[in-house]
């Protein structure tokens, strides 16, 4: 129990291109943690950090208070990891992949390999490359669960699969962390997935991670309004903790920051009032986060 | 057990599952004593983090209406439940909307159900009709 993981102002580039700046991430045994962003803000570059397979330009990476660089064996073992490319060895048979596995991972519980084959209907004796996708991914996943590693990294492992198999995905979070108190990673596009699945959240954006922090205190931060004028605006209107707007003429939906009094405030002395106040989903404070972010790099 | 998580209303999921939970007890679909579903369990039907439900059951368990058992699992608890005005109400509305549409299926006015609403009480207070409850007994 404790620390699992800590990252401490990581950066790293690539051939003078920027991939990660300056990213701190930890996290606790018992936990999941939802990484989400844009494609290329960093997301699976911090990930293939705590695998070891990328190197520190600067700060540092310690799973299980090991470097996954100096340490590969020591770390890996301890990990179950399934990428959105799944890259199998394609001429190797499913029961081959597994053998092979298991020959990594001395934790190995052949039981539940089998429970998971079967709720899979998954053909051991197939060859990698007969399977379709969403088999490919089902045997990733019980390559990467079956050792029942302590520390469980789904690099957007919903990615192109049917309901069917995100099902799965989903229920070997659960079971980590349930049945064993151990610790998931996962990153996905997939909000709703995130914000079902997550303890904590963290929001990267052009290799910064821009929020960061259990789910209900980064939602309880933010609110969508509703607020009338009455008088009908050409633009929207200027607020003060306003990060989205969408909208027009005497109504509009607003996501904002803030205290919900200010806010009430700013509205009231451009002669409006809040009509309604919710606190945001994760999609609509993850929307607002890149709008905002974009909007401050034009002006930039 | 009968729960719906939706993610677009924002609200905390934590928190829909406390509410759903209450409604069941205050309309009885869950008995007192009766046992919730564990963790795992939940988590799996709901496909949210185990650690949801843990808060869940916490904070139905701060309120009253359910106990834990060390190593056994969460049961509702006796006796009646406190419930707000606001839930009791809803719970109540439900019924009435339901009445409604099925007297307006049925050509009765709104006036009338009134009417008869009044009648059976009055036959009840008399003793005259028996009680469904009794019934189902």
């Amino acid at each position: 129990m404790g620390q699992i993981v800590d990252v401490n102002d990581l950066s790293r580039s690539f051939v003078g291109k920027t991939a990660l700046d300056g990213v701190s991430f930890h996290a606790a045994a018992g936990r999941v943690y939802g990484l989400v962003g844009a494609n290329g803000a960093g997301k699976t570059t911090l990930l293939k950090h705590l695998l070891g397979l990328l190197r520190a330009t600067t700060g540092s990476v310690r799973v299980f208070g090991l470097d996954p660089v100096r340490d590969p064996v020591g770390v890996l073992s301890r990990i179950g990891y399934l990428s959105e490319e799944r890259e199998l060895p394609e001429w190797m048979r499913v029961d081959e992949l597994m053998d092979y596995t298991r020959a990594f991972h001395p934790t190995w519980d052949a039981s539940y390999a089998r429970e998971l084959f079967e709720s899979f209907a998954l053909d051991p004796s197939k060859k990698v490359k007969e399977l379709s996708k969403g088999m490919r991914a089902q045997a990733g996943l019980i390559a990467a669960v079956a050792h029942r590693p302590e520390l469980l990294i789904l690099d957007e492992p919903s990615s192109g699969l049917d309901a069917i198999v995100r099902r799965d995905i989903l229920d070997a979070i659960v079971r980590t962390v349930a049945d064993d108190g151990r610790t998931v990673i996962f990153s996905s596009h997939l909000l709703d997935e995130v914000e079902r699945m997550s303890d904590n959240v963290t929001l990267m954006h052009q290799g910064r991670v821009t929020l960061s922090g259990a789910l209900d205190d980064v939602r309880r931060g933010y609110q969508r309004s509703r607020v009338r004028f009455v008088e009908q605006l050409d633009q929207p209107p200027l607020l003060d903790t306003a990060l989205a707007m969408e909208g027009g003429g005497r109504t509009w939906s607003v996501v904002h920051s803030g205290s919900l009094e200010q806010f009430h405030h700013s509205v009231l002395a451009l002669g409006g009032e809040v009509v309604e106040s919710r606190d945001a989903t994760l999609e609509e404070i993850f929307l607002a986060r890149a709008g905002r972010n974009r909007q401050q790099m034009e002006v930039a | 057990m009968d729960i719906t998580i939706n993610v677009t209303d924002g609200v905390p999921i934590y928190r829909q599952i406390v509410n759903q939970v209450k409604y069941l007890v205050a309309s009885g679909l869950l008995q007192p004593g009766e046992e919730l579903p564990p963790n795992r369990t939940l988590a799996l039907q709901l496909k949210v983090t185990p650690n949801t439900i843990v808060k869940a059951y916490e904070e139905l368990e701060s309120s009253g209406v359910v106990h834990m058992r060390r190593g056994s699992g969460t049961f509702v608890s006796e006796g009646r439940q406190q419930l707000a005005l606001r839930e009791r109400r809803r719970i109540i509305e439900q019924r009435i909307d339901a009445l409604l549409a099925e007297a307006h299926q049925l050509n009765f006015a709104a006036d009338d159900i009134l009417r008869m609403v009044r009648e059976r009480k009055a036959a009840m207070d008399l003793g005259t009709t028996a009680e469904p409850a009794d019934v189902e007994k």
